[in-house]
């Protein structure tokens, strides 16, 4: 267990919904949700969640922190913003997934392997390395995340995809050797490092 | 002079040789016929999409955005900032509002901001291209330069999610936006309507990550645009058009489908309807060929 999870287990005691509140990227709405379910309804990814998004804010109000902090639900969110326009009391319910999955994922209490999050934690760490995201880096790396044989099985499948993408000058071979990025890079690093140290601060995660 | 001038934010994929190029180069070309002077926002970065929540986070996320602002106030000061990536405009936007909204998160902004020499003072706009077509130019405005009708081309207005929500367009609804259907008919097109997948998500980056659960999406998306008798679908996202045109090959591996429906972009339309030529609205670039559009570019 993570010393940033055992000092909120400690701070919060049987109070998740507080620590939620005080953690998570829009928390403090959570407990205007009146159970309608017009998220779950919503959902394109409905029919695969564990939780919807309805039942993850009553589980946060019932206390069940390691079910919610747990759960792979959140990672499901495709971003499509259908369960927020529609919510007739205006939670910011896709912020409040993503925060929740970040708040899982830095605690480490996120499920190990999920597809969608490993690939979110690629995307931010390819983009924060040269300050643009580069696509080709970001295709190889997830097709090879489980190893050299799966990952050379996965590109063949798609090399017909790869080549026409090649074709119609919408990939660049050459971005394995660098690619796009910003010219600024010490002080686009210097940014986020700041930022990361703050938030940090804040949420406990440097506990 | 021209005769609007904007701060541009085209984003990661709208670069040479990336997954957009061809909406970069189409975008150009008709700003050049609608005298629209675009200036990149000097050394500007990525936006994090949505899908940097994970290991991004709250404030890096926002503080990124904010540094793109902070260029565009020092080196296109007064000039709207216009992103025609659908979630380039999503995330600027939703950081922009946070930011007015918080001074507490402003503050913490501008202390990440200072570490680059850099500081936010919170007045350039965000927009989405499409807004400044609608907005700024009007339907019959964006008639003047046209040179050739988009006649007979039943094309089906794909708009997706995140140019559509949360924010979308001023007067229209979430739930059937006619925009994109009034800019092709304003083209001389035909305008499918009814076409009913017009607002789902393609599945966004979960394309990567869950591809199944994303090509049900997608193959809803393009089996409902043959229904409805299209011969193309247009969109105005990056990843829509990406996702929709790219991944019909897997589908029909995997289905035992025959898709074939070119997916472009407006800019890629109006480019044509301007007279420019097919490499002016970068035809080339895509992987299944719009050829009826290419007809018309030819003519």
């Amino acid at each position: 267990m993570t010393t940033a999870n055992q000092a909120a287990i400690e701070r919060y005691r049987n109070n998740f919904l507080k620590e939620v509140e005080a953690n998570v990227e829009e928390g403090h709405m959570v407990k205007m949700c009146m159970q309608c379910g017009v998220c779950a309804g919503s959902c394109p990814l409905g029919p695969h969640w564990t939780h919807s998004p309805q039942k993850i804010f009553m589980m946060i109000r019932a206390g069940k922190r390691d079910e919610v902090l747990g759960s792979d639900s959140m990672f499901m969110c495709t971003s499509c913003y259908n369960c927020m326009v529609r919510c007739p009391r205006q939670l910011p319910i896709t912020h409040i997934m993503h925060g929740l999955a970040n708040y899982a994922h830095r605690l480490g209490l996120a499920p190990k392997g999920q597809p969608t999050r490993d690939f979110a934690t690629l995307f931010w760490n390819n983009l924060s390395k040269k300050g643009r995201v580069n696509e080709l880096m970001l295709t190889l790396q997830h097709y090879f995340r489980n190893g050299l044989v799966a990952g050379i099985k996965e590109a063949m499948a798609m090399q017909g995809i790869g080549l026409g993408m090649f074709k119609a000058k919408r990939i660049n071979p050459m971005e394995i050797f660098g690619g796009h990025g910003v010219k600024d890079l010490k002080g686009f690093h210097a940014i986020i490092a700041k930022a990361k140290e703050i938030e940090d601060r804040k949420k406990g995660f440097t506990a | 002079m021209a005769k609007k001038e904007y701060a541009f934010y085209p984003g990661c994929s709208s670069q040479l040789k990336a997954s957009a190029s061809n909406y970069l180069v189409s975008t150009n070309s008709m700003c050049n016929k609608l005298d629209i002077k675009l200036t990149e926002i000097p050394d500007w970065n990525c936006c994090g999409a949505s899908i940097g929540y994970c290991e991004g986070g709250e404030l890096p996320r926002i503080a990124i955005n904010a540094r793109n602002f902070a260029q565009a106030e020092t080196h296109l000061p007064g000039q709207d900032i216009v992103a025609t990536c659908a979630a380039c405009w999503l995330s600027a936007r939703e950081s922009k509002e946070r930011l007015d909204a918080s001074a507490q998160l402003m503050k913490e902004t501008n202390e990440a901001l200072a570490a680059a020499g850099l500081n936010y003072k919170g007045t350039a706009e965000v927009r989405h291209m499409v807004e400044v077509l609608i907005e700024d130019f009007g339907y019959e405005g964006l008639k003047a330069p046209m040179k050739k009708s988009l006649e007979g081309l039943k094309i089906a207005g794909y708009v997706g999610c995140q140019t559509n929500r949360p924010f979308g367009i001023a007067g229209e609804s979430f739930e059937n936006p006619m925009y994109l259907d009034k800019m092709v008919e304003t083209l001389g097109g035909e305008a499918l309507t009814k076409y009913e997948q017009k607002v789902t998500c393609c599945g966004g980056a979960l394309a990567f990550s869950e591809p199944e659960k994303s090509q049900k999406q997608i193959r809803d998306i393009v089996e409902s645009a043959y229904d409805h008798g299209a011969e193309m679908i247009v969109t105005p996202c990056p990843l829509c058009q990406a996702n929709v045109e790219v991944y019909q090959s897997e589908i029909n591996k995997k289905q035992g489908t025959k898709f074939n429906m070119p997916v472009v972009y407006y800019s890629q339309l109006m480019t044509v309807a301007y007279g420019g030529s097919a490499k002016d609205a970068a035809l080339d670039g895509q992987l299944i060929r719009a050829e009826k559009l290419e007809k018309i570019a030819g003519k």
